[in-house]
Parts: structure tokens; sequence; C-alpha cells
């Protein structure tokens, strides 16, 4: 407990910096002091609007990257199994992968217009290549002599995949997928604040035109946590996931 | 350049084979490079003269191209590509630079890492374009707070990167520089940066890819000029070729980032394993495997 206070101290010691300017530059500089911040955000949250908000864009980048890691892992390892399948995608992957993924909101929008549907398509089509990439260069590290011995003890191809190549591949799948969470976040909120009708990104807009600093700053305090909370949680995931590793 | 990939129907001919075994391989390896892309072009092309979709969603492949070649051809294109990567580089550049100082400051410095680590770790993973907003409000709609978002965003992989990069230099490199008389100073621009820079490369090509969505994102959201900025206003106008025009320009412009910054890695790095072994970028040579 007293290592995790000395650890995390300067983490206070800018809070103070901010509250201590906050106060400073009252009037001069658009800057909520912190108390403030908190006052808005549990008067947000008693009002319902940060978690209706919040649900509404956790369920989208939540399908979309359901979607992005499901698809984006069948691609890849099937990249690695398949010469022919290679051929065939990994061109598709090589051009796109360098698109910065951005440029995509406008293309989404003209196709499925402002709602739900745009943004979870935006999301997968954004998140899914890191994923993909992550697949195909796990399941091609897989080692030869496992599958010579898992086939020479009998298992068939989908015993080989589900116990050889799956497991193998795991640790660079997890890696591609943890960048496509941080991508996530980043489309999401983006595409929010470009256009929607609810949302995290819909809030900090409203708020912000409207010149509610305080509301404003929690709710991108609040958007900034839940990534870094995302972040931590699936890290504590992929250890478990990984705990037979040694 | 030839094995990018790696991925052709024949596999490379021995050295010191025939002239014609060499072409037969190039020209299968260009066929099946494109092969995928030429058939996405044609579905495309289908799916948008069929009618199952308006020519809003998907505009036949003639306006869009006319749209790029007019955008080419009265110098728009350049403009907005100089404009939006001039935001992106300088970002990067800054990112780049403070980010290998205050990395080599942590690992120097115990009182800077205990600043800096926790402010990292926690800074890292948050969806730092939530700031935008609060970037604006400070710093305005232009360059400023434009370059000043990228920095963000791109600053810490090259920070970690550096750190990681620079804790992992083998102690006997920095023994034996000091046995032979080489000071603090010259062992760290001779020897422990040298020893680190495939690590901070990574690094690098991780920030990247990140300044460029991050000046794109930032160009959709504060309006302005550049390839992202001129993108959402085709959107708002409802012009569709011209928003497709814009992708296709987009992802030129990003994978020709992308390979020059590869082309850098390996010319930095001639002197390195890593560019001894025939390995592509993204996909190294694959071990066929057995079914």
């Amino acid at each position: 407990m007293r290592l995790l206070i000395i650890r995390y101290f300067p983490l206070v010691m800018l809070a103070a910096l901010w509250e201590f300017a906050a106060r400073a530059a009252k009037g001069s500089f658009t800057l909520p002091s912190l108390v403030d911040i908190s006052i808005a955000w549990f008067e947000l949250v008693k009002s319902g609007e940060l978690l209706t908000n919040g649900a509404d864009s956790i369920y989208r980048a939540f399908a979309g990257l359901a979607l992005a890691v499901v698809i984006g892992t069948m691609l890849g390892v099937f990249m690695a199994l398949s010469r022919s399948a290679n051929i065939l995608i990994s061109p598709l992957v090589e051009l796109f992968y360098p698109l910065p993924k951005s440029a995509l909101i406008p293309i989404t929008v003209i196709w499925l217009g402002f709602g739900d549907a745009s943004k979870i398509l935006l999301i997968f089509l954004g998140c899914m290549l890191p994923v993909t990439i992550g697949a195909y260069n796990g399941a091609r590290s897989t080692e030869q002599f496992l599958l010579w011995s898992a086939s020479s003890m009998g298992a068939g191809h989908m015993r080989m995949m589900r116990d050889v190549v799956f497991p193998s591949a795991l640790p660079e799948l997890l890696n591609g997928i943890r960048t496509a969470l941080a991508l996530s976040f980043i489309l999401l909120v983006t595409s929010e604040l470009i256009a929607s009708r609810k949302g995290f990104g819909y809030l900090i807009g409203l708020y912000g035109s409207g010149g509610i600093y305080d509301a404003m700053f929690a709710t991108v305090l609040t958007v900034a946590f839940l990534g870094f909370f995302a972040d931590r949680g699936f890290q504590m995931v992929t250890q478990r996931a990984m705990s037979w590793r040694e | 350049m030839a094995g990018i990939a790696g991925m052709s129907l024949l596999d490379p001919p021995r050295p010191g084979s025939s002239a014609l075994a060499w072409a037969l391989y190039y020209v299968t390896w260009l066929v099946t490079r494109s092969f995928t892309i030429v058939l996405l072009l044609v579905v495309w092309e289908m799916i948008a003269r069929s009618g199952t979709v308006t020519r809003f969603m998907l505009p036949p492949l003639g306006p869009v191209f006319e749209r790029m070649v007019e955008d080419v051809s009265s110098g728009a294109f350049f403009l907005k590509t100089s404009q939006t990567m001039f935001r992106a580089l300088t970002g990067f550049a800054i990112a780049a630079i403070a980010g290998i100082l205050l990395g080599m400051v942590m690992v120097r410095s115990a009182i800077a890492r205990w600043f800096f680590e926790p402010v990292i770790s926690v800074g890292f993973p948050m969806p730092k374009i939530a700031f935008l907003p609060i970037f604006m409000l400070w710093f305005g709609v232009y360059n400023v707070s434009k370059i000043g978002m990228i920095v963000f965003d791109a600053i810490f992989p090259v920070i970690t990167a550096t750190i990681v990069g620079l804790q992992a230099v083998g102690r006997e490199f920095i023994w034996s520089a000091r046995n032979m008389g080489a000071g603090p100073q010259r062992v760290l621009w001779e020897i422990a940066l040298p020893a680190a820079l495939p690590q901070i490369m990574t690094g690098l090509q991780v920030a990247l890819p990140i300044a460029l969505i991050v000046a794109i994102a930032t160009e959709m959201l504060m309006g302005g000029t550049g390839l992202g900025g001129a993108m959402l206003e085709d959107s708002r106008m409802a012009d569709s070729p011209g928003v497709f025009a814009g992708l296709i320009e987009m992802t030129a412009v990003g994978y020709c980032a992308i390979k020059l910054m590869a082309v850098a890695r390996r010319r930095l790095l001639l002197w390195h394993q890593e560019t001894q072994q025939p390995a592509g970028i993204m996909f190294p040579r694959k071990r066929r495997k057995t079914r």
C-alpha cells in the first residue's frame, strides 16, 4: 500500500498542480478546478446522462471490436495455413494497413448514416487489421515439430487447430487485440465527436459548445480513464490466459 | 524489394539461375501481388453498376478516377498532402526528439523515472483524442492545437521504446567502451544509442501511423485544410466521388510514408543483424506448413 502511494505520488502532484493552476488562472484561462469537475461528474452520473450515453458508446465499441476479433483472427489463421489464401489476402492487408483509419469515418457515414451501425462498421474495419496481422504472425510461428507430433499422435485438422496452432498464436494475437482495443477508443470518440446524437463524444461536443466546461472536462476524463482501465483489464486477462507459459 | 511479402506462386530461383528464371519469378510475383487489388476494383465497378446500391453510396470507378486526375493536375492534391504531412511530420519529429530525450533522461536519472513512470503508464493507454476539445479551447483550431495533439499522441510509444532499448544494451559493450577510456558522453552517443536503435526505430514505426491518424482526425474535427479536411468537406456536400477519391489518395500517402520509414530503418540499421537476414517488413518469408 505504502509502495503504491510512493509510486503514484507524481500523479497526486500533477493533480495538485492542476488545482493550483485552475484557481490561479480563474477568469483568464479556461481550466475548471478538479473540485468543480468532480461535482459535475457526480451530477452527470446522478442525472443518468453519463451512464446512458456511456452505455451507447461501450455497446458500439464492444460490438465493433468483437466482430474485428472474430473475423480478424479467422482471416489471419487462414492466411498462415493456406498459401493461396495468403496470396489472395496479404496484398489487401498490406495495402490497407497503412491507411490512416480515421479516413474511414466519412465512408461509413455515406454507407450507414450517423447511427450505431456506421460506428460499429467503422470500429470493425479499423480494428480488424491489427488483429489479422497478430493472428497471422502468431499462427505462422507455430513450431513445425509440434504439428508433426500432434499429427503422429492422431490429431485431426480441427484438433491441431484448437490444441496446437491456436495456443501458439495466442501471445501475438493478444498483442494485436490490445492494439485494436486502443484504436477502437480513438475511432469511437472521433466519430462521435464528428456526428452523433448520443455517446461520450456527443456529450463532450454538447457541453463544449454550450460552454459548460466542468461537465465537458468530466466527460473527457471519464473516457480517458475508461480507456486506461480497459487496457489494464485486458492485460490482466492476458496474463491469466498466458499463465501456462513460463 | 521483391520479397517484401515473400508471397508468390513460385519460389525464388536459386542464386546463379538464368535471367529467364528470375524474369519469370518477378512477373509471377507482380501478377500474384496485384491480382487481388485488380479483383477488388472489378468487384467495386460491378457493384456500382449493378444498381443494388445508389451511386451516392458507391460511385463507379470512372468519376472517382476523373476526380483524382483533376485533383493531381490542378495541384490540389499536392497542396492538401503537403498541409497534412507538414502537421503530421512536424508533430512526429517533435515527438521523436522529445520522446528519445525523455527516455534517455528516464534511464539515467532515478528521480525522472520516479516522476514520469506513473504518468506514462497512465497516459499511454488513454484515448488521448478525447482531449481534443480541450486543446481547441486552449490553443485554437489552427496548427498549434493540431500539432500539439499529434505530439501528445505519438510521443508515448517513442518514450517506452527508448527506455526498453537502452535498458537492454549489453553491459559488456558499455564496460569495454569504458575500459578503453570512453567518457559517459561517448558511451551514450557511440555505444548505448546505436545499440538501442532497433528498438527506438520500432517505437518510431509505431508512432508514425499514429501521427497520420491523428493528423487526419484533427482536420476532420476542427475543420481546415488538408486531406482529412477536404474529405469531410466533400462528405458534407454529399460529393461521394470526392470522398472515395480522398480515401484512395490517403491510402497512397499512408502507404508511401510507412514504406519510406521501413526503408529508413534498413538504411540506418545496415550494420545490424536483422538487416542481413532476408526478412520482410510485415511478412517475413513464410515457412511452409504441411497440412
